[in-house]
C-alpha cells in the first residue's frame, strides 16, 4: 500500500500534527518506508491462527467499586491555562 | 402488521431502523478511575487525575461496572463473551481530554441477544441485539454561559457507559417505542441504569433509512444523535423516513449522514456527513489487559439475578389469574410491581389488580403524587379488598372507604369500625326493613306484580337508601325476589 499526499494530509489533520508543505514529500516517503518494513509481516502465513490481543495472557484485575480519589478541583484546575467558575474554559465549541 | 408503509408515486416504501443506547452504568465509582460518579457534584469536584488525562496516570477497570454489563446482558438473553479487550477510539474534542474514549471494539463483553417487544395490536416482536459494549462517558461541555468560550464540567468524564448496539430490525415507531420502554423496564429492574432519558442516563441515537418493498439491499440511512425521550425517538425516526421518501420521489440520492432531531419543530436537521466521523483510528488499548472472564464469576452474577418483567407478568398471569394486559401495566415499572405484590399478598389479586389501575392510579393521577407519595399503603389497599371480598364492606361504602384513606391515610378496618360501615348481613334485619318498604308502597307493589318487573330497581334503592347504603346488595336481591314474586 503506498501512501499519497493527500493520506499524508488528512492524518496529520486528524492528529492535529502541522506538517509544513515543503516536508510533506519526505513525510510521505517516510509513512511509505514504515509500511514496506512492516509489510514484511504479510510474508507469514497466518491462516488459521487466532489474533493475538495480548502478549500477557492474565486477565485484568479489576478494582473494588470504592470512591477513594476526587475533591481536588483547585489541583485539577491548577494547570489549565483557562477557568472560570470553577469550570475548565476553553475556546467556544460550536455545535 | 405494524411495519409502517410509506405511500410512493409508483411504489410503497419500508422504514428500516436500528438504534444505538447509551446507558450509564449504576456504580459508586467511575469505569476506568476511582473517582464519585455522584450526579449533581459541584463543578469538578468528582474528577480524579486519570478522568482529565494527567500524564503517567493509568486506568484501572472497575468490577461492579463488568457486574452491572454482565447482568444487562443476561436479560437481554445475549451471548456473554468470556473474552473481551479494550480498544482506543481516536478523536479530538475537548471533552475528551486524552484525545481518544477507552471503548471496546472488535471484543466486546456481550455478543447476540434477543429482545421480545409487545405490540398494540398484541402481536410480539423479536428485536435482535447486535453487541453490548463497555467504556467511558465523556465530559459536560456548558455553551450557554458564556458567548465566546465555552465550559467543561469533568464530573461525568469516566462515568461508565454500556453501548447497546440493535439489528436494523425496526421497521415502524411504535416498535422503537416499544423497544426503549422495554429496556427502561429491563435497566431499571436489573438497577443496572436508571433509565432516565430526559437526564440524559440513557441516550438515543437512531439510524433510519427506507427502500421499496420488496428491494433486499438497504439504502443509505441517517443517523439522529442523541434523542432524549421515547416520544420524541417515535417523532424523530418517522419525520425522517417520510424526509427521505419525499428525497427519493422527487429524484435525488441519500447519503450517510448524522442529524440532530429539534423536539420543538418535530424536524430533524443536518449536522454533518460522515466522512471524517469514521476516522476514529481503533486500536488495542495498551494500559488494559483484556477482560477473562471465569465460569465463577459469570455463575455468581446469573445466581443474583432479578426477577425480570417477562418474567414477573407472566408468573402474574399464571399464579396469580390477572389477564396479560393488566399483567402488563402493573410490572412495567418495578415500583408498580412490587407494590401491587405487597397488596395482593394474601387477598384476591384480581381484584386488587382492578382497584390498583383503577381508582388508585387516578387517585395519585388527580393529587399529582408519584407511587412512594402515595397516602395509601400497599397493605391498606389489600386489606380494603378483603373488607369487600368478605362481605364485611360492600362495593359503594368500599369506594368511600377509599376517599376517606386517600385524605387520611387511615387502616381501612379502622374507617369502616369508627364509622359503623359495616354492612347489614343479618337477614332479619333487612327483612324488617324491606316488609316496611313494601307496607308503605302498596302501588308499587301492585304495579310490580301486574308485570312491571323493572320496579326492582327501584325497590333495591329504598332498600339501600333505608340502610344508609350499608345492605348487602345480594342477600337484599335474594329477600325482594322472594317478598314480591
Amino acid at each position: 500500500m503506498a501512501v499519497d499526499v493527500d493520506t499524508v494530509k488528512k492524518i496529520a489533520f486528524l492528529s492535529r500534527l502541522k506538517i509544513e508543505d515543503d516536508s510533506i514529500e519526505a513525510t510521505r516517503e517516510e509513512f511509505n518506508k514504515i509500511i514496506q518494513w512492516v509489510d514484511q509481516l504479510k510474508e507469514v502465513d497466518t491462516d488459521n491462527v487466532e489474533q493475538l490481543i495480548s502478549v500477557n495472557e492474565n486477565s485484568i484485575q479489576l478494582r473494588e467499586d470504592e470512591v477513594t480519589q476526587g475533591q481536588c478541583s483547585k489541583d485539577i484546575l491548577a494547570n489549565a491555562p483557562m477557568k472560570e467558575y470553577g469550570y475548565f474554559a476553553v475556546p467556544k465549541v460550536v455545535e | 402488521m405494524s411495519a409502517l408503509i410509506l405511500k410512493g408515486k409508483n411504489n410503497d416504501w419500508e422504514m428500516i431502523c436500528g438504534l444505538e443506547i447509551h446507558c450509564q452504568i449504576i456504580s459508586k465509582s467511575k469505569i476506568y478511575s476511582p473517582s464519585s460518579t455522584a450526579y449533581g457534584s459541584d463543578v469538578n469536584e468528582n474528577v480524579s487525575f486519570i478522568d482529565v488525562a494527567m500524564p503517567g496516570m493509568l486506568p484501572s477497570l472497575n468490577k461492579e461496572c463488568v457486574r452491572q454489563a454482565l447482568k444487562t446482558g443476561i436479560a437481554l438473553n445475549a451471548k456473554v463473551n468470556k473474552y473481551s479487550a479494550f480498544a482506543r477510539k481516536n478523536y479530538f474534542y475537548a471533552d475528551l481530554p486524552q484525545g481518544y474514549q477507552i471503548t471496546q471494539d472488535k471484543f466486546p463483553i456481550i455478543g447476540e441477544g434477543v429482545v421480545k417487544i409487545e405490540l398494540e395490536n398484541g402481536e410480539t416482536k423479536e428485536i435482535g441485539i447486535e453487541r453490548l459494549h463497555i467504556e467511558q462517558d465523556t465530559a459536560k461541555s456548558i455553551h450557554d454561559i458564556s458567548p465566546t468560550k465555552t465550559f467543561i464540567d469533568f464530573n461525568r468524564a469516566g462515568v461508565g457507559l454500556m453501548e447497546l448496539v440493535t439489528k436494523p430490525d425496526f421497521r415502524s415507531p411504535e416498535e422503537v417505542g416499544a423497544f426503549l420502554r422495554k429496556l427502561r423496564s429491563i435497566v431499571r429492574y436489573l438497577g443496572t441504569c436508571d433509565g432516565n432519558m430526559d437526564e440524559g442516563s440513557m441516550r438515543c441515537d437512531a439510524s433510519v433509512s427506507i427502500r421499496p418493498v420488496g428491494e433486499k439491499e438497504f439504502r443509505p440511512r441517517a443517523e439522529i444523535k442523541n434523542v432524549n425521550s421515547v416520544k420524541f425517538a417515535c417523532q424523530a425516526v418517522e419525520y425522517e423516513a417520510n424526509r427521505q421518501l419525499e428525497i427519493y420521489e422527487s429524484g435525488g440520492s441519500m447519503e450517510q449522514e448524522s442529524r440532530q432531531f429539534d423536539p420543538v419543530s418535530g424536524e430533524t436537521k443536518f449536522m454533518r456527513k460522515k466522512e471524517y466521523a469514521h476516522e476514529y483510528r481503533y486500536f488495542p488499548e495498551p494500559d488494559l489487559l483484556p477482560l477473562v472472564l471465569t465460569d465463577e464469576f459469570i455463575a455468581e452474577i446469573k445466581a443474583d439475578m432479578v426477577e425480570l418483567p417477562d418474567e414477573k407478568k407472566e408468573r402474574f398471569v399464571k399464579e396469580l389469574g390477572l389477564t396479560p394486559y393488566d399483567a402488563k401495566v402493573i410490572c412495567e415499572n418495578k415500583e408498580t410491581a412490587e407494590f401491587f405484590e405487597k397488596a395482593a399478598k394474601g387477598h384476591d389479586a384480581k381484584k386488587v389488580a382492578n382497584w390498583l389501575m383503577g381508582d388508585f392510579f387516578a387517585m395519585l393521577n388527580e393529587k399529582k403524587l408519584t407511587l412512594e407519595q402515595s397516602p395509601i399503603s400497599a397493605e391498606n389497599l389489600g386489606e380494603l379488598v378483603e373488607l369487600v371480598t368478605s362481605n364485611v364492606i360492600n362495593g359503594k361504602t368500599a369506594k368511600d372507604v377509599f376517599e376517606i384513606m386517600a385524605e387520611t391515610g387511615e387502616n381501612p378496618s379502622k374507617i369502616v369500625e369508627e364509622k359503623g360501615l359495616k354492612q347489614v348481613t343479618d337477614t332479619g334485619a333487612i327483612e324488617k326493613i324491606i316488609d316496611e318498604i313494601i307496607a308503605s308502597n302498596p302501588d308499587n307493589v301492585a304495579s310490580y306484580k301486574a308485570g312491571k318487573t323493572n320496579l326492582m330497581g327501584w325497590f333495591v334503592g329504598q332498600v339501600m337508601k333505608a340502610s344508609h347504603g350499608k345492605a348487602n346488595p345480594t342477600l337484599v336481591n335474594q329477600i325482594l325476589v322472594q317478598r314480591l314474586d
